[in-house]
Parts: C-alpha cells; sequence; structure tokens
C-alpha cells in the first residue's frame, strides 16, 4: 500500500512545515530530522509499517508548535530577524549567481572604477576642472554596475542588455561632450540631474526589462526608499570609521588624511551604492520595511510644520522673500511631500478603507501645495524682472512637475476620502508619472546646456 | 508509575550530562538510554531533548559536532566537556543528598506503609 517514495514525500512535509519556523534552524531540522528517521527505523524492526512508524514517531517528537516555542525560549536571538550570515536567515532565492558574491565583486568593481581616471592623471585633491569632471560622471562611475548588478539577478535577456547600455552610453557623451567651462551652471546641473536620470534607467534592470508594468514600478520605488535608508547607515558608519582612522594615526604621529580622503571614502561610497542595493534585495522579505515606519513618523510632523508656516504667513501679512536659494527650498520641500505621499502609497493596504492617516495625508498634501503657490506667485515675479537664468528655470520645471503631480494627487485622494473612487487609481497615478521625472532628467542634461550656451 | 512534570525536567539534565559522560552520543540514542535505564518510567517528549542539548552547549557543557550514521545520514553528535563533567560532579553530590534524605525519611515512617526497608537491605 505504501512506499518508500510516500514515506520520503510525507518526511518531506514534515521537514517544510518546521523550517517555516522563524526559531528552527535548518541545522535544527536536518538534526530533528536524523532523530526522527531513526525512530522510524527502530519502529519498522520492532514490526511497524512506514504509515504507523511515522505517525507514531512524529507524535513522540512532541507538538511542533509546542517544540518550536520551546526552541524560541532557548535561541531568543533568533526571533530578531538576522540580516547577514545567519545561515537561518538566508532567504531562500530562485535567482540564478549567488548574490552576495556578485554584489562584493560589483561594489569592488565600482570602488576600482572611481580611481581609473587617476591613470590618466585626474584627481579629485586638485580643484577646479578635476572636481568638475568628478561631479558630472560620479553616477557614470556606480550605477552601470548596479545596473549589471539587477541584469543579472533578474536574469534580463540579450537585448535587454543593449537597451540598458544604451542610456549609459548617452549619459557619457552627455557628461563630457559639452565645453563646460569652469563652475558652468549647466555644468552643475548635469551632475545633479543625470544620476537621476540613469537611477531611473536601472529600473529597466531591476524590472528584468518590463518596464511598463506598474506593480514593478511601486516595487522600484520601495526598493529605492529602501536603498537610501541603508546607504544612510552605512554611510554612517563609514563616518565613524573615518574619524577613527584618522584620531588613532594622528596619535602615532601620521597623517592618514590623503589616505582617507583619496581611497578610503571614494571607494567606500561607490561599493556601499552595491552593498546597500545588495541588502535591501536580501532582506526585503525577512525585515519589515522602513521607508513607510519614517513616514508614518513624519507625516504628522511636517503636516504641522506647513499649516503653522501657511498660519503664521497669514498672521503677519509677511510675503515670501525671493532669494537665490528660495525656489530650490521649496523645490525640496515637494519633494519630501512627494516622498512622504508615495511611501504612505506604497506600503498602505490599497483594500482598506479611508482612515484618519488618509485625511491626514491629504492635508499634508493640500498644505504643501498652498505653500507652494504663494511662493511661485513670488518666484513668477522675479523671473519676470530678472529672465530665465539656467538654474531658474530647472527649478521652475521641476516645481511645476511635482505640483501637477500632487494636484492630481490631492484630488485622486480627496475622491478615495468620499469613496468615489478606489485607492488602486492614486497608485496607479503614481507610478504613470515616474517616468516623467525621466524625461525630465534627461532633458535637463540633453537641451540646458545647448540651450544656455553651457554657461 | 507515572513520573512527575516538574521531576522529569529537573532530572533532565544531570540525566543527559550522566550519559554523555559514557562517551559521545547523539539525541536519538540519549532518549533511548533514558529509556533504558528506566525501564520505560521515564518518558521524555523526544523534540524537548533538542531545545536542553543547545542549551547545554550554549553553556559550554557539551560541544557538539557534525558526523554521519551508520547510514551516511548527518547527524549531530554531543560530547561532555571539561566544565560538563564539573557539572556533572556538583550535580550528582546534590542528587545523592535529596536521595539520601528521602531514603531516610521513608525508612523512618512511624507505621512503615510506604518504606521498603526489604529493599533498602539489598544495597
Amino acid at each position: 500500500m505504501t512506499n518508500t517514495a510516500s514515506l520520503e514525500e510525507r518526511i518531506g512535509q514534515w521537514r517544510q512545515y518546521l523550517q517555516r519556523r522563524q526559531a528552527v534552524h535548518s541545522a535544527d531540522v536536518a538534526e530533528l530530522e536524523d532523530h526522527l528517521r531513526s525512530q522510524i527505523d527502530a519502529l519498522r524492526v520492532a514490526g511497524l509499517d512506514e504509515d504507523e512508524a511515522f505517525l507514531v514517531a512524529v507524535k513522540r517528537l512532541g507538538e511542533l508548535d509546542a517544540l518550536a516555542r520551546e526552541f524560541a525560549t532557548e535561541h531568543s536571538e533568533r526571533l530578531w530577524k538576522q540580516l547577514a550570515g545567519s545561515p537561518g536567515g538566508e532567504v531562500p532565492s530562485t535567482t540564478k549567481p549567488r548574490g552576495a558574491v556578485v554584489a562584493v565583486g560589483l561594489a569592488i568593481a565600482a570602488a576600482v572604477a572611481i580611481k581609473v581616471p587617476e591613470l590618466f592623471g585626474l584627481s579629485f585633491l586638485k580643484p577646479a576642472d578635476d572636481a568638475d569632471f568628478y561631479m558630472r560622471n560620479l553616477s557614470l562611475f556606480v550605477l552601470p554596475f548596479l545596473a549589471v548588478f539587477f541584469a543579472l539577478r533578474r536574469g534580463l535577456p540579450k537585448s535587454g542588455w543593449y537597451w540598458l547600455a544604451v542610456p549609459f552610453a548617452a549619459a557619457g557623451l552627455l557628461a563630457n561632450v559639452f565645453p563646460f567651462p569652469p563652475d558652468s551652471h549647466t555644468g552643475m546641473l548635469t551632475a545633479m540631474h543625470l544620476p537621476i536620470a540613469l537611477w531611473l534607467m536601472v529600473f529597466y534592470a531591476y524590472a528584468g526589462g518590463r518596464w511598463r508594468r506598474h506593480d514593478q514600478r511601486m516595487n522600484y520605488v520601495r526598493f529605492s526608499g529602501e536603498w537610501f535608508i541603508y546607504y544612510t547607515l552605512i554611510a554612517l558608519g563609514g563616518g565613524a570609521l573615518i574619524g577613527l582612522t584618522l584620531f588613532i594615526f594622528k596619535a602615532i604621529g601620521l597623517d592618514a588624511e590623503r589616505a582617507v580622503v583619496g581611497w578610503v571614502m571614494p571607494c567606500g561610497a561607490m561599493g556601499a551604492v552595491i552593498i546597500g542595493a545588495w541588502l535591501v534585495e536580501h532582506k526585503q522579505s525577512v525585515i519589515e520595511n522602513m521607508a513607510p515606519v519614517l513616514t508614518w513618523l513624519f507625516t504628522p510632523l511636517f503636516t504641522a510644520l506647513l499649516l503653522v508656516f501657511v498660519g503664521a504667513m497669514i498672521w503677519t501679512g509677511k510675503p515670501i522673500d525671493v532669494g537665490r536659494e528660495v525656489l530650490i527650498g521649496f523645490d525640496l520641500l515637494l519633494v519630501v511631500v512627494l516622498g512622504l505621499l508615495l511611501y504612505a502609497v506604497s506600503a498602505r493596504d490599497a483594500q482598506a478603507p479611508p482612515g484618519r492617516f488618509d485625511v491626514l495625508q491629504l492635508l499634508l498634501v493640500v498644505s504643501a501645495l498652498i505653500v507652494d503657490a504663494l511662493a511661485l506667485w513670488a518666484i513668477a515675479a522675479r523671473i519676470s524682472e530678472f529672465g530665465f537664468s539656467p538654474n531658474r528655470t530647472a527649478a521652475l520645471g521641476l516645481n511645476l512637475l511635482l505640483l501637477v503631480n500632487l494636484a492630481w494627487s490631492a484630488v485622486l485622494y480627496a475622491r478615495f476620502l468620499r469613496r468615489r473612487a478606489p485607492f488602486a487609481r492614486l497608485e496607479r497615478w503614481q507610478t504613470a508619472y515616474l517616468p516623467a521625472f525621466a524625461v525630465w532628467a534627461w532633458l535637463v542634461t540633453a537641451l540646458f546646456p545647448v540651450i544656455f550656451g553651457y554657461r | 508509575m507515572n513520573i512527575d512534570k516538574d521531576l522529569v525536567a529537573a532530572s533532565a539534565t544531570p540525566l543527559v550530562l550522566a550519559i554523555l559522560s559514557e562517551g559521545e552520543s547523539y539525541g536519538y540514542a540519549i532518549i533511548k538510554r533514558v529509556a533504558e535505564l528506566s525501564g520505560g518510567e521515564l518518558q521524555w517528549t523526544d523534540g524537548m531533548l533538542y531545545p536542553l542539548l543547545h542549551r547545554l552547549e550554549r553553556n559550554g557543557l557539551v560541544e557538539a559536532f557534525w558526523g554521519r550514521s551508520e547510514t551516511g545520514r548527518g547527524r549531530k553528535y554531543y560530547r561532555l566537556t571539561l566544565s560538563g563533567a564539573d557539572h556533572l560532579d556538583g550535580q550528582r553530590r546534590q542528587w545523592q543528598v535529596v536521595d539520601r534524605a528521602m531514603r531516610d525519611l521513608g525508612a523512618s515512617r512511624p507505621d512503615g506503609k510506604n518504606s521498603r526497608p526489604d529493599r533498602l537491605r539489598e544495597e
């Protein structure tokens, strides 16, 4: 009636069931399995058939919940999900190349890449020209490796690799063929927009070529937020490492500054981009996303800030003083608000009914829109007075881009709150809007230098 | 006779250590040995032995290593460490004190109902 295969199957099922317990690592499962098999063998010798032997052996081993609880008491540290180096924490992945090895290899490649220009006599320790070169090309030293990382992980088809190469080749040209004079404003704009443009191109590899899919876009938004948090954490650790290095070498009368500034900082900053991406990939199903938690924390605070600001403006009747930086400042404000909105959306269950937090989100977006409208009013006057400079045009374009996004988001949010539209509509709007940012970033890098004569 | 749950729990550590003092062993064999020694009176839930072994390992009383079973399966073996042997000595003395006290009390019971003087004399 029963055969060996079915016993193996049942043991396999039992093993899988046990493996799902967080506190029971795979080594423990192997140990328990050895016990189970020894017991079954002994019972078979005693005359039981396979079925009976299996049932008795499993019963004697004890109830799995109680057993898992006992393991959890003994190994309480395992309830903290471990990212690095724990055998049980390893997420079974279906990807072909070994993630860690590939990530470290590419991180090293990026770290080496940033030093390659020095072979040709460039150095970022020297001011002026070289610094400009590094600023414009910074993303080109690392983002291609990030793209390769994802292309390998997702098994991008061969034609996809060609498509992926196009934007990077274009970026290489745009950053270097224009005759930017030192301290050129359009050169700076290129330095600022190229990383964004390329980051959005990496998405192509991230999605494995399926860049039209909205769920993939939302995943990339989630990835970007988590990556930013990881990068910041790695940078903090790196800062501590550098500070201590300088300090202890100073204690023995050696100046480590050249080594640190010339090697540790640039190579670390490049490598960390890849390592951060790998960590996010590795942990995505292991640990809760952090970006939504921060969103949840800061949405009320930013809402309060904006409301108080509007109140103060009305109370004192002071107009916004249009200085040099004011437009950039309001751009940043909108970016932050959009970020808060985006990560709240990314973590929200689209099926859930409207809640208090949704009202707060809408309030945040609306107050940001009011503040920005006031700022734009002030800036419009200034532009008509002084004309379009590259910086002002770029800032204004970004502002309008964000304004359109947030305004329509507010409309969709309001509709959702009055239950006129599903939440998915808002999610869809955000993912559909992402290419607009890419197009804008490419426009600034490709057209602005020519339009404004490289100044 | 069913041995009380608390007593089973309290005796588990010294028993495991004592069995390992006979030589290295593994989970299933330890449980079999316990059943043998107690004539089947000491019933453990088999799985619970493993968290106990892991605790002993963490506390350095035993050390573990992976070997192979006779059929070639991976098998985790445990052996007593020096500090485990020390710990066992201490435990043994404590149990002997308890054991002696219980016997004396049993022997000196006035009605003598539950005392087993004949068995005491045998030893």
